[in-house]
């Protein structure tokens, strides 16, 4: 995902139609009132003190008084530090990261370190880049959150140190804190819960003191992921782990395709199931109801529902892809335009020209979607794993008729999202609340997709198609270079429609209209079709098809002007200094360029997406049945300050491998607007035996830290087709390219 | 009615005999550790231990398990099984942690039936257990790890 700038809540509450008496600022208000209160009674009774971030404070005069006190660190009498996690974690490790930050600036010991993930409530956990929205996605978690906790965690240790010069009558200046205990040089020492109740009643410093990032001890540091234990041992709680009392399974028949609709429905036979309670028909499908899921499932297969597609999408992909090929030979809305580009083409004397295709992807996440909803008379609170809490509010508000902020979220570990899980109209969430309110058991309702649901139910990675043309001039340089883009825009028709600024989504131009190598014409346009397939962003969203193409294209230039990749690259980006350094380390540490064994070869691509840098270099054989194997991936990667290499690394990895799998075996397809696949015996994602050898190397840095959840995924799919390319002598241009290699 | 032992508890069922062991478990019994990934034994994540057999439990018919054995991952308790979730927490296997009680219980069945096995027997075991993060480089790592680990005690 990539939203960057602020958004306008107002456009979220017209969309949705929400209350407009119900504005972040009276939220913010009331909010204010219990926080102040909240510091002075949880520093009193007995249960250590809370702090929160400064970033927002202003001055210390502000006559609001801190605004966010209390709210992301607490400090308990057990010497328990609980930081509060405003982001979903969804495999990221950002539970790890963000309380690895605070830990850094209190100066705590890691073993005393916990963590819960924060309320939906964005007047206090809002998503710094993203304005009004507590949301996580685009990889903004570590880069939004990295000033806030460290704040809060400076300023929780200002308090601690303030208390013990109290306490022991020392100056707080002769007074240190290491690894969780706080010590004066005449031996005095205190544990942080022994100082946390006197610590409370402390004025919590405006501008807290910052480390010099090389006094850092944690950061940087391979501490390990907080949630190892639970996820070893099966004691995490997801979604799908949630029980409550009188709580009723229900699943959901969705059309069979997109935007059709229940002509008629016969419900007796389902009724009739042993353990179905209920079936309810809502705007989304057929809801059945029943004791467990198995029962539910039970009594789906005993509907019968006429769907009305007259409204529905019923084209086929072969039909969309000659639309988009049509398309693509009109101008399209321009996102990028240096020089003259139709000049430079038409001058050159040597043209390279080809064309992709990218299919629609399904996140697939191993957690199929779900959502706990219990409807009470002035509450709603829900159980889920989602990525946008705040849209989820506004539109079980819409759904229940309460107000956003009477919808509580308790948010769950996420089985993976990839972006399934931050959906503009909520999907998921907005289904498992109609039912609740359309049920008449006025039970808890959990709603459970199958993974048939979650491959047929929509939100794919939009199918692309580029054209791209490239001159070369008569001293063999690259002198236009011109890219066209079809694709679904995402954000158009969302709340998030304010975001886009020119003629075309960014999101589909991504990656493409950013291309880092400095030609002097060089020109992209794009543009829209309108496909009634819900799309959404996929791990590194426009990036997924964008670095695919231009990464494979370039090789392709490159080749045609008798050019290295590597050295060509760096030729080129002579003003892009970071992308130099991350190819650089990858070539090196790959030793590029090396001698390779018979029918093996090496592949290279880099990218940046959401301002980190990541270069790969694949090793490929090529075997002679034509099947080949990715034998190593060697991958350099700036993000910044590394705040938990190893959780980098990590990232790195499950990156590389998610979007290997695309290139190799994912698709969607569609017969008449039906899709074609439905669970892992006809969508086929990456397993161990595909999975190559990994080494990651992080570039040192001082920068602030940017994201790594979606970065690692764009160079994979080109780093490899340009390695086949050297064997096979043909550019892989159709996605995805399968596991035979024709040659 | 239908009984067996779960965990080493007597348990029974007189529901539905169609009714996969995955939702017996999750469900009756309330050991949540098990996970649904698809339902038609094509990920793993619902992997248990039938009469000490890795199996599929979303596939895997209440009606079959008269007088068997079941270990889900509540149960787990064993050399190997202590050996591989060691290996798992020092190299900070898990990443959404989702699909992973069930790769723990294929390659503890894969431990506890080859002590020291080779990348491709890791491969041949562990190809039925998906896992969208992508964590299969640390899940070999682990594996042999803990058969390096099992080995140094024995």
């Amino acid at each position: 995902m990539i939203f960057r700038p602020s958004l306008d809540p107002e456009n979220v509450a017209q969309t949705h139609q929400t209350n407009p008496q119900i504005d972040a600022a009276q939220g913010q208000d009331s909010s204010n009132i219990s926080r102040r209160t909240l510091l002075k009674v949880t520093a009193l009774s007995g249960v250590g003190f809370a702090v929160g971030p400064f970033s927002s404070l202003g001055n210390a005069s502000n006559s609001t008084g801190p605004a966010e006190i209390g709210h992301f660190v607490r400090i308990a009498n057990d010497n328990s530090v609980t930081v509060v996690i405003k982001h979903l974690d969804k495999g990221q490790g950002v539970t790890t990261g963000l309380t690895a930050i605070v830990a850094e600036e209190l100066d705590a010991d890691w073993s005393q370190m916990r963590w819960e993930f924060a309320p939906a409530d964005a007047t206090r956990y809002n998503n710094l880049f993203w304005g009004p929205y507590q949301g996580t996605g685009g990889s903004t978690a570590t880069a939004n959150s990295w000033m806030q906790l460290r704040n809060a965690g400076a300023a929780a240790r200002q308090m601690l140190v303030a208390a013990a010069a109290k306490t022991w009558g020392v100056p707080a200046a002769e007074i240190t804190v290491s690894k969780g205990k706080v010590n004066h040089d005449s031996g005095k020492t205190a544990s942080f819960g022994d100082l946390a109740e006197l610590a409370g009643m402390e004025q919590a410093p405006a501008e807290p003191k910052l480390k010099d990032p090389s006094q850092f001890t944690l950061i940087g540091t391979n501490l390990p992921r907080i949630d190892s234990p639970e996820k070893t041992t099966g004691r995490a709680k997801y979604t799908i782990d949630i029980r409550r009392p009188g709580m009723l399974a229900a699943v959901m028949a969705h059309p069979p395709t997109f935007g059709a609709t229940v002509k008629s429905l016969d419900s007796s036979q389902a009724l009739a199931v042993p353990g179905v309670k209920e079936v309810v028909q809502t705007p989304r499908g057929v809801a059945v109801i029943a004791d467990n899921y198995w029962a539910a499932t039970q009594g789906r297969q005993a509907l019968k529902i006429d769907w009305d597609d007259s409204k529905a999408e019923t084209r086929s992909s072969d039909t969309l892809w000659q639309e988009y090929k049509a398309l693509a030979a009109q101008p399209g809305g321009v996102a990028r335009s240096d020089g003259n580009v139709e000049e430079a083409l038409k001058t050159a004397t040597k043209t390279v020209e080809l064309e992709f295709e990218f299919p629609y992807l399904s996140h697939a996440p191993m957690e199929p979607m779900n959502c706990v909803v219990e409807l009470r008379a002035n509450e709603c609170e829900i159980w889920t794993g989602s990525q946008l809490p705040t849209v989820d509010q506004h539109v079980v508000s819409k759904v229940t008729g309460l107000q956003p902020q009477q919808v509580k979220i308790n948010t769950q570990f996420a089985g993976g999202s990839f972006g399934r899980r931050a959906v503009p109209d909520s999907d998921y969430v907005m289904e498992a609340a109609l039912i609740a309110k359309l049920s008449k058991t006025n039970a808890p309702i959990n709603l459970q997709w199958s993974r048939e649901d979650d491959i047929k139910g929509g939100r794919y990675r939009p199918m692309a198609y580029h054209k791209f043309r490239a001159g070369i001039d008569d001293a063999n340089n690259l002198t236009g270079w011109h890219q066209m883009i079809v694709s679904q825009s995402i954000l158009r028709g969302t709340p998030f429609e304010g975001l886009i600024t020119g003629p075309v989504d960014m999101v589909v131009t991504e990656g493409g209209a950013t291309l880092p190598y400095h030609i002097p014409n060089l020109k992209v346009e794009a543009h829209e079709p309108k496909v009634g397939v819900p799309v959404l962003w996929w791990r590194s969203v426009g990036h997924t098809h964008n670095a695919y193409a231009t990464e494979v294209f370039f090789d392709e230039v490159a080749l045609a002007m008798g050019k290295d990749p590597v050295e060509f690259r760096l030729s080129l980006l002579k003003d892009h200094p970071r992308h130099a350094g991350v190819l650089k380390l990858a070539a090196e540490k790959a030793n590029w360029g090396r001698k390779m064994p018979p029918n093996s070869s090496q592949g290279v691509a880099v990218h940046e997406s959401f301002n980190s840098y990541v270069a790969e270099v694949a090793e490929v054989t090529l075997n002679e049945n034509g099947t080949y194997k990715v034998n190593k991936v060697v991958c350099a990667v700036d993000c910044g300050i590394a705040i938990t290499p190893d959780v980098i690394k990590a990232q790195m990895e499950g990156g590389i491998g998610y979007g290997l799998s695309a290139t190799l075996g994912e698709k969607i397809t569609l017969k008449n607007g039906q899709v074609e696949q439905s669970n892992f015996y006809d969508y086929f994602p990456l397993r161990i035996n595909q999975m190559p050898d990994i080494e990651v190397h992080i570039v040192k840095s001082n920068a602030a830290p940017t994201g790594v959840g979606e970065p690692g995924t764009p160079p994979i799919g080109p780093a490899v087709a340009n390695a086949l390319r050297k064997l096979t002598k043909k550019p892989i241009t159709v996605l995805p390219f399968g596991e035979v290699m024709k040659t | 009615m239908i009984e067996f032992t779960l965990n080493g508890k007597k348990v029974s069922w007189k529901g539905d005999p169609n009714m996969p062991l995955l939702w017996f478990v999750r469900d009756q019994q309330n050991l949540t550790g098990t996970k649904f990934g698809c339902g038609v034994a094509l990920c793993g994540a619902c992997t248990m231990h039938l009469n000490g057999s890795p199996i599929r439990s979303c596939s895997t018919p209440m009606s079959v398990l008269a007088g068997m054995s079941v270990t889900s991952i509540e149960g787990l308790d064993s050399a190997p099984a202590k050996a591989i979730q060691d290996a798992w927490q020092a190299l900070d296997v898990v990443q959404c942690g989702y699909c992973q009680s069930g790769q723990v219980m294929s390659a503890v069945a894969l431990l506890s039936q080859n002590p020291k096995p080779s990348d491709s027997d890791i491969d041949a075991a562990m190809q039925g257990n998906v896992c969208r993060c992508a964590t299969y480089h640390r899940i070999r790592a682990a594996i042999h790890q803990a058969a390096d680990s099992l080995a140094k005690e024995a």
